[in-house]
Order: C-alpha cells, then structure tokens, then sequence
C-alpha cells in the first residue's frame, strides 16, 4: 500500500509538469516571424511536426514520495482545415524513476486541439486567436497516472511584435509577446478511488480534480528581425536566425487544498530557425519548490511541413492547398 | 527504422523544395549611415526569388518615392534583388521590399538607411 502512495504522489507532481505539455505553432504576422515555442502555445495555426520535444526534471520529493526523475518525450503534429483553423493531436511517453525504486514509464493522454485565429494586424504585428483543447480520458497508461476523465481547455492566445515602436526605439523592435490562458476544466468533479490495507479494510477516498488557469506566454528578441529590419550589426550565421526567448509556464489551481497557489516554470532559452525545420534548448527554471527544487532541460526540433512540402501538406477540405503559411 | 530515416532524409535534402526567402544581406547595409549616395539598393535573399512579382522601392523622409523605379532580379543571381537610386540628398530613407519565392510564398520587409 506504500509504494501505491508512494507512486500517487510521484504522478500528482508528475501531472503538475504534463499539464503544460508543449503544444506549437509558428507563423509569419507583417514581417515578423514568431518561432513555435517550446512550453507554451503561440496564436498561429500551420501544417507543423514537433518531433520530438525532450523534457527533463528533478521532482522533489516528498514525506512519502522520494525525488524522482521524469523524462518526457513527446511529439504533435498540426494542421490547418482553412487558413485561420488548425487541429493538432500530440501525444507524449512519460518515464517516472524515483530514488531507490523501480522507474516506470507509459503514454500520457492523447491531447486533441483546435484553433481558430480571428484577429491579425500586419502593422502592428499582431495577433489573436481562440482555442479548445481535450485531454482525452482513458487513452493513457493508468501506470504513469493518465486521467481516466476527459479535461476540456478553452484558450485565449496572443501575439504582438514590436515593429510599431517609434524610431527612437529601434533596438526594441525586434522584441515580441506571446500568450497563452486557459481554463482546465475536468469531465469529473471527484475520482474515487479504493485502498485495501492489510487488515482487509477498504478506505474510499475521492479527491478532488481542480478546475486550474493555465497561464503563460513568452518574451523573445529575434535577432533576424534586428539584422534584417533595424540594423545590420554584422551578425554571422547561425546566430543571424537565433532567437534568444524567455518562456513562461504556470498554472493555478481555482479549487481544493492547493487553490490559489501557482505552480510552473520560467523557460529561459534559444530558438534557431532555418527554412524548413527550427531546433531550439531551454532550462527548465521551478518558480517554486513545490514540483522541483531542480533545474531541468527542454530541447526540441519541429518542422514546418507548410514549407518543405506545402502541396502536399497544405491541402485543406474546403480551400484547396493553402501553400505556405502566409505572412498578412 | 528504416521508414522513419528514409522519411528524416526526405526532410533534410536541401535544394529540391522552397520556403520563405528572408534577406540575407543588402547594400547599403540595415540602419548604416553613408558618407555618399548609394549607386543602388541590392538585397540578398536566402533562396530564389520570382523576378516577375519581386519588387523593391525606396522612399525619402517625405514618402516620396526617390529610385529610378527599374527594380529587378538579377539573371545571374536569382537571390539578388536591386534598384538603381539617382544621387541622394542628405536625410533618412527607406526601403521597402516584397518577393515571391519559388513556391508563390510571399514575404514584405523594410529597412532605412541614412546619407550623410
């Protein structure tokens, strides 16, 4: 029964993590270029493959639970139906090994989303977009904790360049914003479970499944957008096409014993892009020693399929082939 | 295994598809200040672009247009896109770029540069 309770705690903070599992996009708004983020979400939809994002973290450990390594790794791939809607479904392989124990490991939730970009302005490098993901119950390992109840995201997402800044400012006009705020909302208020201890009684306990604002964003210095649109300072490839990003990725609880205290991790970073693919590392920094007293690592690769192959990738339902995602 | 290199490997040749064009690098360089008029305005880009809908304009402090207005895409480099300029006054001005790439794919920029 101790190692049950032992694993139970090593998936609450393991679940803590997932829930800011990556989900990406990249896209061109005027002239600037916003790279598919790493940890958060980003407003743009596109024909786009993340295979795969690699994250590492230390989870503290508990009065029952010992620190635990998790590893997940994970991939998405996305889709545009018309030039404002996408859908995506990412899946990821989560592997648990605490000190002194056995590690295990299983498949997460399949997570399906849709996004629908309903404000742009090429000016003001801006951007909005509505979303909805589903965390789909019962589609994962029970071995690493998937929820066997669905959880229903709705999404708000921005982006905004800093382009229209004055001339006086030019150094920060190579500056953007991205943002990401969603309600979790699980399928199931309370999940019973039932404990067997060694004198044959049977303990019922329903703990309940919070309803948690999801919140997060990034900041980004693109120094392509420097070299080729304010000023050449004489930057040689790669780092011509690097950007230098500080991503943001927290989450709040609105109900039971932890409502109100945030929990998540500041994503300190590099993003490179080429023309068809983008890699990109960050540190993966705790905002507090509730999930990990450690820094972890986040590393990616994602391709822009709307680019290496846009006839065949770009094809939609209803607007024929889109071609490349298209700056505005 | 071997699907999934094969798929990698289709990924990964570069040359036989197309993408953005970002610039590379141009003449008179983004945000330098020259000691004369420039002869032209030439912007490398990081691939082909199409000579028929690649266009390049340059504007002084007032928003008039100021270049000879015979913008191309260079036969020999077909990255290359130029305007010649007539001798330019002192003051601030501004570039404003649009190519197609080979793939119909649309990108606009703007830099300015200054004559002293």
């Amino acid at each position: 029964m101790r190692g049950k309770s032992l694993l139970a705690c090593v998936y609450v903070l393991a679940s803590v993590l997932a829930a800011s599992a990556p989900a990406l996009a990249h896209g061109l708004i005027g002239k600037r270029f916003f790279p598919a983020t790493l940890a958060t979400d980003d407003p743009f939809v596109a024909d786009e493959l993340s295979l795969p994002t690699i994250s590492y973290l230390k989870l503290r450990g508990t009065d029952e639970a010992p620190p635990t390594h998790q590893i997940d790794l994970s991939a998405e791939f996305s889709k545009r139906l018309s030039p404002d809607l996408g859908v995506s479904l990412s899946g990821t392989f989560t592997i648990l090994d605490p000190d002194g124990g056995s590690a295990v490991s299983g498949f997460d939730n399949l997570e399906v989303a849709a996004k629908y970009v309903f404000f742009k302005s090429a000016a003001h490098e801006l951007l909005l977009a509505l979303g909805l993901s589903w965390d789909v119950g019962g589609t994962g390992s029970k071995k690493v904790d998937a929820e066997s109840f669905d959880t229903w995201t709705p999404q708000l997402f921005f982006g905004k360049g800093f382009g229209d800044l004055p001339d006086q400012l030019e150094l920060m006009k190579p500056f953007a914003l991205t943002g990401a705020f969603g309600l979790a909302v699980p399928s199931r208020v309370h999940t019973k479970t039932f404990e067997t201890d060694e004198d044959g009684n049977v303990d019922v306990k329903k703990p309940l499944n919070p309803t948690v604002f999801k919140w997060g964003g990034s900041i980004q210095y693109n120094l392509q957008y420097l070299q080729s649109y304010v000023r050449d300072v004489g930057l040689p490839a790669p780092i011509n096409r690097m950007i230098p990003i500080v991503e943001f990725a927290l989450e709040t609880p609105l109900d039971g014993r932890n409502a109100g205290r945030t929990t998540g991790t500041v994503n300190p970073g590099i993003i490179w892009f080429g023309r068809y693919f983008q890699l990109g590392i960050e540190a993966v920094i705790p905002v507090n020693h509730d999930v990990s007293k450690n820094v972890g690592a986040l590393a990616q690769i994602h391709f822009y399929l709307d680019d290496i192959l846009p006839q065949v990738f770009t094809w939609t339902p209803f607007h024929g082939v889109l071609g490349p995602t298209q700056p505005q | 295994m071997s699907r999934l290199l094969a798929v990698a490997a289709l990924l990964l040749v570069p040359g036989w598809v197309e993408a953005h064009a970002f610039p590379d690098h141009s003449e008179p360089r983004v945000g330098h200040t020259l000691e004369a008029s420039p002869p032209s305005v030439r912007i490398w880009f990081d691939g082909r672009i199409e000579p028929v809908f690649s266009t390049i304009r340059v504007e002084d402090a007032e928003k008039r247009r100021v270049d000879k207005g015979d913008s191309r895409v260079d036969p020999a480099d077909g990255t290359l896109l130029e305007v010649g300029l007539p001798a330019l006054a002192s003051g601030r001005y501004r570039v404003f770029w649009s190519v197609v790439a080979r793939d119909g794919h649309r990108t606009d920029g703007d830099f300015a540069f200054r004559v002293k």
